[in-house]
């Protein structure tokens, strides 16, 4: 594992990419590199984080001008070899934005901007992203989000049901997700977006380490 | 090659709530406005764009409505097209 590289993606308006390399570099020993936008380039990296932030200031809709950013664009063979990818808030709109995940990302339910820490609850562990191996089932992370409303039809709610893809709820809905949905992978499990900030709970002094699990994740294979 | 004048329409589908209409609706009340059954917002995009002929321009605009300007799993759109 000594070479393996996480690439975090920069588009103009990222805004957590130095926190998922601070979190993964500082906290758990794995190597980073950012990413342009423009680059269409992933041969030298091993898995993808999308950070949080406002991508192209949220124009349009959240996420909707990232999706056609070239490396966007390379992120489909990436995504297609098993290669893992983790969305985290802006980066999960822009994963249901380019299709890699279903559904929507809408303003919340109270036209709040959220930011606070939200128990989850770890409903599926598909692709490993969780740990629900032992008792622990609710983990809590911090949210900082005003479009984190997950929004889907019913046929892809049952579907995301039925094929155990929601990996994470509110157990106090926050923001009026569909089903109280926090998280979801794809049918592959290699893909994960979420909208609470794992980087933001790596350390006990910032408040928790509930998010190291899922960034560790990154390195499996 | 024409030039058209065209206007996009972006809505929420009626099954997605709308937070935004809701506060404007309820401001619209307090201000005193009465009779307001339903308030809901939307994008206007306005487009000039050139292409031979109407049939040509409405493939372009339909490209970019499904994928860009709306998002079809909340939104739906509709546009009207005008000869300059």
């Amino acid at each position: 594992m000594d070479n393996f590289t996480v690439g975090v993606v920069v588009f103009p308006g990222s805004n957590c990419d130095r926190d998922v390399s601070w979190a993964l570099e500082g906290c758990l020993d794995i190597r980073t590199k950012y990413i342009w936008h423009e680059s269409s380039d992933l041969s030298d990296v091993d898995a993808i984080v999308l950070p949080g932030g406002f991508s192209y200031g949220d124009y349009l809709r959240c996420g909707a001008i990232a999706r056609f950013s070239p490396l966007i664009n390379a992120l489909d063979e990436f995504v297609k070899s098993g290669k893992r990818v983790l969305g985290i808030c802006n980066g999960f709109q822009i994963l249901t934005e380019s299709g890699f995940l279903p559904g929507a990302l809408v303003a919340n339910k109270n036209l709040n901007f959220i930011c606070d820490d939200v128990e989850l609850d770890i409903v599926s562990s598909k692709g490993g992203w969780f740990n629900n191996g032992d008792e622990k089932q609710t983990i809590k992370l911090p949210i900082a989000h005003g479009e984190g409303r997950y929004h889907c039809d019913s046929d892809t709610l049952k579907k995301l049901a039925d094929n155990e893809l929601i990996a994470l709820r509110y157990k106090n809905n926050p923001n009026g997700s569909s089903f109280d949905i926090a998280g979801i992978t794809n049918e592959k499990g290699n893909v994960l977006g979420l909208m609470p900030h794992p980087e933001r709970a790596c350390d006990d002094t910032i408040g928790g380490t509930d998010g190291l699990f899922t960034l560790k994740s990154l390195i499996l294979k | 090659m024409d030039q058209f004048a065209v206007k996009v329409f972006v809505r929420l589908r009626p099954s997605v709530l709308d937070p935004a209409g809701e506060a404007t609706k309820s401001a619209s009340i307090k201000l005193g406005a009465e009779g307001i059954k339903s308030l809901r917002i939307g994008k206007m995009i306005e487009v000039k764009i050139e292409g031979n002929g109407e049939n040509e321009v409405r493939e372009k605009i339909d490209l970019l409505c499904d994928r860009l300007f709306a998002n079809t799993v909340i939104e739906d759109y509709e546009y009207s097209l005008e000869k300059l």
